[in-house]
């Protein structure tokens, strides 16, 4: 018996132990290549001074207290930042509104549903460029609009920094709400009819019957919205980049724009002073980031 | 041995032979010369393809790889292809911008290209290739900018091209009571506000003091500055510009000339090619230089230099040397730089000028009345970081004209940084 188990290998031995973490393997290693080493080489670089070149200069935190010591164009991004995580997170209600609204049985709701679903299928930089055609002063379809009602925004909404973020925020918002809508409807087809029905024999109905008995069951759909919806408003590059690129006089930058700005695009190549930024960016996700792993870790305990 | 020898002895020959004599396929030049190019328009992009190919054919014995790769991708590409595995030929820009690549010693050293008798041709760019004293690059093209206007609506008005800063300033208002425009721009990416700086700026303090402000050693709160402020603002408060332009591109800003709204367009020689496409003639289209503002002062001019650097990492030097005195040669300037390839200006000046109108002018502007100076254009003589955030601030100072007191401090407060 003993000889037995001593004739098998190490690895069938340990057979149990090992194989998870074979397989884990491939996927640690490059999530460390890709993602976590990075992470520390973009806090080591954040103290130094570098043009991607030469040779990195030590500076310590001196990028930090520049950033944080009233740099007007941080100050900017930041708050542009917070206008796009609080307004982008429109896009939950407005989608559980669309999702409600096609959530019914009616010839050819396939069809109304996917051209709802459409604006998410395109590319971002397509809606961008739809959406700057849209503000454009004097021709643009939105100026003609309010046009009508006698208002006239100075240099068209893209042109004007009081109101070029804005423009920005609502052009994804039109993606973003048909995400949400697409994690609702399924969500809602999940509802439990019995709920719904006894629901219904206790007299509830209208938003009553919505507030109480269907969005508590969305719970999973509004976490999962939740959470595409703050990644999406920190992604908000790509639209900056086609819409306005920054402008007008750098009003519509958020922290990952100025961070390309400063270290990555014509007139940059200050890695140091990017990186900078990148950690501080890094640091607000991760309040996000730390959130939803708590909240996660909170509903696997109460499943078990 | 032997054959770098033989290569060195065949360049020495050169240096006092015209490029011609490789004509007979004499050529010891061998292997493989790899160019990266950001000629991507298409004009430019059948030039250099030619060049390339006309190169390739004088030496039989050497491949010339051609790679040509988008001009504004190439900005920020050519850090990666100068570090990793780098070719031989380069394309860049003259004067602050090749800084970088200067200082990290990725460009190579060409003094000696230059010390040779063919280059004294190119005397007069000698001065923007230089940096720490050496030359690191040739220049293959140079372009006027200026006042490119419509000569069929200035005819309605009866105006005449203005050449003070009085004339300039009366032909305006006649324009803008005839329900149009001055001047068009498209501010969106910037630069183009750059362009009315650099003039306004040099006509009201001089060459000197621009480029002392370019090269950071004068404070941006100065009084001078605020002079060249308060004339820009002159035109601004008339209302000279286009509404909204801080929302266009320079391109989306060509059809408010094309079509009449605008009289004038402050630009550099290759907008030209747009107008004509865009359908006006030359009987409609016209170029004048930037009138005077201080008649104390000698004009300078804003005439970016296209360049060819070696990089310090080639593999066929000899090649790439050979190269770059046949893109300078008199024979291939002019051939590139004629009227149906570039359209621009020869850098040699043994070179003839493209059969052009306003290739001819730009020529004729610079070689008699550019006395002050020649600039390299706001984003090329003063370093990055102060660039884009002065060029920032002018578009600002474009559209609110009140905010300039910040603006300045602003960008004192860069300059401090910077420099």
């Amino acid at each position: 018996m003993v000889t037995a188990a001593q004739n098998r290998s190490w690895y069938k031995r340990n057979e149990i132990a090992v194989t998870p973490w074979l397989f884990l393997l491939p996927g640690i290693a490059f999530f460390l290549l890709y993602v976590i080493i990075p992470i520390f080489q973009s806090f080591w670089i954040s103290f130094h001074e570098w043009d991607g070149l030469g040779e990195k200069t030590w500076v310590g935190l001196a990028n930090y207290e520049r950033l944080l010591g009233g740099d007007r164009k941080f100050e900017v991004s930041f708050w542009n930042n917070v206008r796009w995580l609080v307004l982008y997170l429109l896009a939950i209600p407005l989608g559980l509104f669309i999702a409600l609204f096609l959530n019914q049985t009616v010839r050819g709701i396939r069809l109304y549903k996917s051209l709802f679903f459409f604006p998410f299928v395109i590319s971002q930089v397509v809606v961008g460029l739809v959406f700057t055609w849209f503000y454009l002063p004097n021709s643009g379809l939105f100026d003609v609009i309010t046009g009508w009602f006698g208002i006239d925004i100075r240099g068209g909404v893209l042109g004007n920094p009081n109101t070029a973020t804005y423009g920005i925020i609502a052009a994804g918002l039109w993606p973003q709400t048909a995400y949400c809508m697409i994690l609702y409807l399924t969500g809602l087809n999940a509802v439990d009819p019995e709920q719904v029905e006894a629901a219904r024999l206790d007299g509830a109905k209208g938003h009553k019957m919505l507030w109480y008995v269907i969005i508590p069951q969305l719970k999973p759909a509004t976490f999962i919205a939740f959470v595409v919806t703050i990644i999406g408003a920190l992604r908000s590059f790509d639209f900056i980049a086609v819409m306005t690129n920054g402008g007008p006089f750098g009003s519509t930058r958020v922290l990952s724009f100025y961070m390309f700005e400063e270290s990555l695009s014509e007139f940059g190549f200050r890695m140091g002073y990017g990186a900078a930024i990148a950690v501080v960016l890094f640091f607000i996700m991760l309040l996000f980031i730390t959130y939803f792993l708590w909240s996660m870790y909170q509903d696997e305990k109460g499943a078990r | 041995m032997h054959s770098i020898m033989k290569a060195t002895v065949a360049s020495l020959a050169l240096g006092v032979a015209s490029t011609s004599a490789f004509a007979d396929g004499h050529s010891s030049l061998e292997g493989t010369l790899r160019i990266m190019s950001d000629m991507s328009n298409p004009a430019p992009r059948a030039a250099m393809e030619q060049m390339a190919a006309d190169f390739d054919a004088l030496h039989p014995n050497l491949t010339v790889e051609l790679e040509i790769i988008d001009r504004e991708a190439w900005k920020t590409q050519i850090r990666n292809a100068l570090t990793a595995n780098p070719p031989d030929v380069v394309n860049w820009y003259a004067a602050t911008r090749m800084t970088p690549y200067v200082d990290a010693g990725l460009f190579m050293d060409i003094s000696d290209l230059w010390a040779e008798p063919e280059f004294d041709a190119l005397a007069s760019t000698k001065g923007a290739m230089t940096l720490d004293g050496a030359q690191w690059g040739v220049p293959y093209t140079y372009y006027q900018w200026g006042v490119y206007y419509r000569k069929d609506i200035f005819e309605e008005l009866g105006l005449e091209e203005p050449a003070t800063w009085e004339e300039e300033l009366a032909n305006c208002q006649a324009i803008l009571d005839s329900g149009r425009k001055c001047y068009t721009i498209g501010s969106k990416f910037l630069w183009t506000a750059g362009g009315w700086f650099d003039y306004i700026n040099s006509r009201t303090n001089g060459y000197e003091f621009h480029i002392q402000l370019a090269n950071g050693e004068i404070p941006w709160t100065d009084q001078r500055v605020r002079d060249t402020f308060a004339n820009w603002q002159q035109l601004i408060d008339m209302g000279a510009f286009i509404d909204d332009h801080q929302t266009y591109s320079w391109q989306e800003a060509l059809p408010f000339m094309i079509d009449g709204e605008a009289a004038a367009y402050l630009m550099g020689n290759f907008s030209v090619s747009h107008f004509r496409d865009g359908g006006l003639t030359d009987d409609q289209l016209d170029f004048y230089q930037f009138p005077t503002i201080n008649p104390d002062v000698a004009p300078a001019e804003d005439a970016p230099t296209d360049t060819f650097h070696i990089a310090s990492g080639a593999q066929n030097v000899e090649a790439a040397k050979e190269f770059l005195r046949y893109v300078t040669s008199a024979e291939v300037q002019s051939e590139i730089n004629a009227g149906d390839a570039l359209g621009q200006l020869p850098v040699n000046a043994n070179a003839s000028v493209a059969d052009d109108k306003f290739i001819q002018q730009g020529f004729e502007m610079l070689s008699t009345n550019a006395t002050g100076g020649i600039m390299q254009f706001f984003d090329r003589d003063f370093p990055a970081e102060m660039a884009s955030a002065g060029m920032e601030g002018l578009q600002e100072f474009m559209v609110f004209p009140e905010n300039l007191d910040d603006i300045l401090e602003r960008l004192e407060e860069t300059r401090q940084r910077v420099y």
